[in-house]
């Protein structure tokens, strides 16, 4: 562990001293406290085995898998359909989200283009979604670190979102409508002028947020300087999405390594990043994420080709022998299906990358030397899905 | 009506009886009243969303419902519960509560113990019930328990302090250590000269009031200083393990206990049970007493849930930093501003 700061390093010194089960000043025994699999701060069933030097962590290691469901096993015994409803649930906030990077490996392998009309709808929900999950993430940030108002906000406004992907797919958090090809259906009628009411809806909800609890003073001195990833840290970890770019890196797979059948040169956005690298610059981060994602969705609105919203696709999909890696930014940072296959209607393998799981792993560096609420400040502005760390 | 309240003077026995079944019927429905009207309907709306609608005309019983829900449950210690401990703490917590009761005045004579040093009284007894909270943490045999307990420790010395410098101001100005004292000083002083509405104490002991609020915040442990019973860290803290009727209790304190805060704030910065245009020796006050003293009190209790519903949580040490360096110090500011202005007006 490369030790970068002088509180690093004494955090380091402290971790051997956990060997000797004593504290370097006093001389006290330490703690080893077990947080979850069920606790409040995990989402769902993270484990976190952290010692503790009274409020201090000296060291945090994460346990994950306990919500294994086994999907890259399930994939290799479903069709190619199947597999699309089945990884909707892997990030169940944003799941529309999920399945554009398999649908995208999937049509690559075919050689098979969606019209333009379809990339566009997929690119508006791929936006919608991120939307909704990154929208309940600022209200549940502030649940986390005791402010209850703005979690009860994010899930009044999210469900501007949640309704339009409902009216536009028939599922509210499972839309399962991303096809080989294409997409399920055409837009109901008046859909893109309700669109662009709950964009404002949305947007407004971000300003409000920013004075409810971004703005406020507790929360900057409960996230600023909490849980600091410098760059180069963070890119060894494998860190992505908002993360690596609160941490200072300009990178963005929307602009950067855009795959083929999402429009996103089409809109004008911004990629935004944050030299700090802490709490608050994550949050910060993705408050400006969401108001770019409703930006993208509103001018693309404006710009929908009209056409068919599904190519020539035979009725038995079979995938030609092959191998394709395609990778999104999803909310909750790089998602990437690795599709290997035979020829047959399911695939030999498929390697999923979802991005939650390398969030968490830099949880023992970060939180060496912070204190437990420092810990649950770090764990809620790393932002993970359960589902997406085990799959 | 009043004069026949007026007149009233029963056997000692009888008094006393009185006075333990009043307390004993207040508390719980003060708390009742306020974590009806704030924890459900008040924070619903700052929230925008319904809140209870079922139970009751407009869901206005839920709170009673939910009490009988606890009331049902099991009574369960956990194995390596120290169990004695473990059942009497709350019983500790509830004391300290129906105690601060005892000094509370609704009007002149409805006062179940006229206290010359009610301050005093009020500030010890509300630091008791510490004890309780660790006693609970530590019986619990849970390192959550524990860790809350620890913090409500540490949060007591941070608070205690600032809340008595910041009574200390009304108490120079009043000259006297009683609650009723103090009513009196306030409705029937005059703001140079001019009488028409008494002199609540808000107007000169503003930073006494303010601070005393943010103290009352930490006392009660509820956000922005809720650590001892934080949820997202220590899963409620030292309430973690306990169930039923003795979590009740816990709950009922709680609310008992903001409800009493609020009236001692009333009582000290507001005017108390008094109106202004109203001489303080009418007997009007057997009857208007509490019910003015009540209006007054929803009033600061709104302040204290708004300020809850609203803010996140502190850190432990931040805490101590701004109870050391802010409150602190301004409480002695505020204590030496208001001495010499006493002396030199």
């Amino acid at each position: 562990m490369t030790a970068v700061s002088d509180p690093q390093s004494v955090a380091a010194l402290a971790a051997e001293a956990v060997d000797n089960r004593v504290n370097l000043d006093f001389e006290t025994e330490g703690m080893t406290l077990n947080m979850g699999p069920q606790h409040p701060a995990t989402h769902g069933t993270l484990r976190i085995i952290a010692r503790l030097d009274g409020e201090q962590v000296i060291s945090a290691e994460p346990m994950c898998g306990y919500m294994h469901r086994g999907y890259e096993k399930l994939t290799e015994v479903r069709t190619y359909p199947q597999i699309n409803a089945l990884i909707n649930r892997i990030d169940w906030l944003g799941s529309f989200a999920n399945e554009v990077p398999f649908i995208l490996a999937a049509e690559k392998l075919m050689g098979v283009e969606a019209p333009p009309r379809a990339q566009w709808i997929r690119t508006i929900l791929f936006e919608m979604s991120r939307i909704a999950n990154i929208s309940l993430f600022l209200g549940d940030f502030g649940l986390q670190l005791g402010g209850m108002t703005a979690g009860f906000y994010a899930f009044r406004d999210r469900e501007w979102v949640l309704n339009q992907i409902e009216s536009a797919t028939g599922g509210r958090f499972h839309p399962n409508f991303d096809r080989i090809g294409g997409l399920k259906d055409d837009l109901p009628k008046g859909w893109i002028e309700s669109s662009h009411t709950a964009m404002d809806k949305l947007l407004a909800f971000c300003d409000e947020l920013e004075d409810l609890l971004v703005g406020n003073e507790i929360f900057q001195a409960r996230t600023r300087g909490i849980g600091v990833i410098p760059a180069e840290i963070a890119l060894s970890y494998g860190l992505s999405g908002a993360n690596l770019r609160a941490s200072g890196v300009d990178w963005d797979l929307r602009r950067d390594n855009c795959p083929p059948g999402l429009v996103y040169d089409k809109a004008d956005w911004k990629v935004w990043t944050h030299p700090d690298g802490d709490c608050f610059a994550r949050t910060w981060v993705r408050l400006q994420e969401t108001r770019e994602a409703a930006k993208i969705v509103k001018q693309l609105l404006d710009t929908i080709p009209s056409g068919p919203v599904m190519a020539k696709v035979p009725r038995i999909i079979k995938v030609p022998e092959g191998e394709a890696y395609v990778a999104t930014e999803n909310p909750l940072g790089e998602m990437g299906y690795y599709v290997v296959s035979k020829g047959d209607l399911v695939p030999f393998r498929v390697k999923i990358r979802s991005a939650s799981f390398n969030n968490i792993s830099i949880v023992p560096w970060v939180a060496r030397g912070a204190y437990v609420p420092d810990l649950i400040s770090i764990l809620g502005s790393l932002y993970f899905i359960l589902g997406d760390i085990d799959r | 009506m009043t004069l026949l309240l007026a007149s009233f003077a029963p056997p000692y026995w009888l008094s006393t009886l009185i006075k333990v079944l009043v307390v004993s019927a207040v508390v719980p429905t003060t708390a009742l009243i306020l974590g009806m009207v704030f924890l459900f309907k008040i924070m619903s709306w700052m929230q925008s969303r319904l809140g209870p609608q079922e139970a009751g005309p407009r869901g206005t019983l839920q709170l009673l419902a939910d009490g009988v829900k606890f009331l049902q449950k099991e009574d369960i210690a956990p194995n390596g519960a120290d169990r004695w401990v473990f059942k009497v703490a709350p019983l500790v917590v509830l004391m300290s509560t129906l105690l601060l009761y005892v000094a509370l005045p609704a009007s002149m004579h409805l006062v179940v113990a006229n206290l010359d040093v009610g301050v005093f009284f009020v500030l010890a007894i509300s630091s008791l019930s510490v004890i309780g909270v660790l006693m609970a943490g530590w019986a619990s045999a849970s390192k959550y328990s524990l860790m809350g307990a620890l913090r409500a420790a540490g949060q007591l010395i941070a608070y205690e302090l600032p809340m008595v410098l910041a009574v200390i101001g009304v108490v120079i100005q009043a000259g006297t250590m009683s609650l009723n004292g103090i009513v009196l000083a306030q409705n029937n002083g005059a703001i140079f000269g001019w009488g028409g509405i008494g002199f609540p104490y808000i107007l000169t002991q503003f930073l006494g009031f303010f601070i005393f609020i943010a103290a009352v915040q930490a006392e009660l442990t509820q956000p922005p200083f809720d650590m001892p019973v934080a949820e997202s860290e220590i899963v409620s803290g030292y309430q973690v393990e306990y169930t039923g009727f003795r979590f009740l209790i816990f709950f009922l304190a709680e609310f008992a206990t903001a409800f009493a805060f609020a009236a001692i704030a009333a009582v000290m910065f507001l005017g108390g049970w008094a109106v202004p245009w109203l001489p303080t020796s009418s007997d009007w006050y057997y009857v208007l007493g509490p019910i003015v003293l009540f209006a007054k009190v929803m009033i600061v209790a709104f302040i204290i849930f708004w300020v809850r519903f609203t803010y996140p949580r502190f850190r432990e040490d931040q805490l101590q930093s701004l109870a050391w360096k802010v409150l602190i110090p301004l409480a002695l500011v505020n204590i030496v501003v208001t001495a010499v202005l006493k002396v030199v007006l």
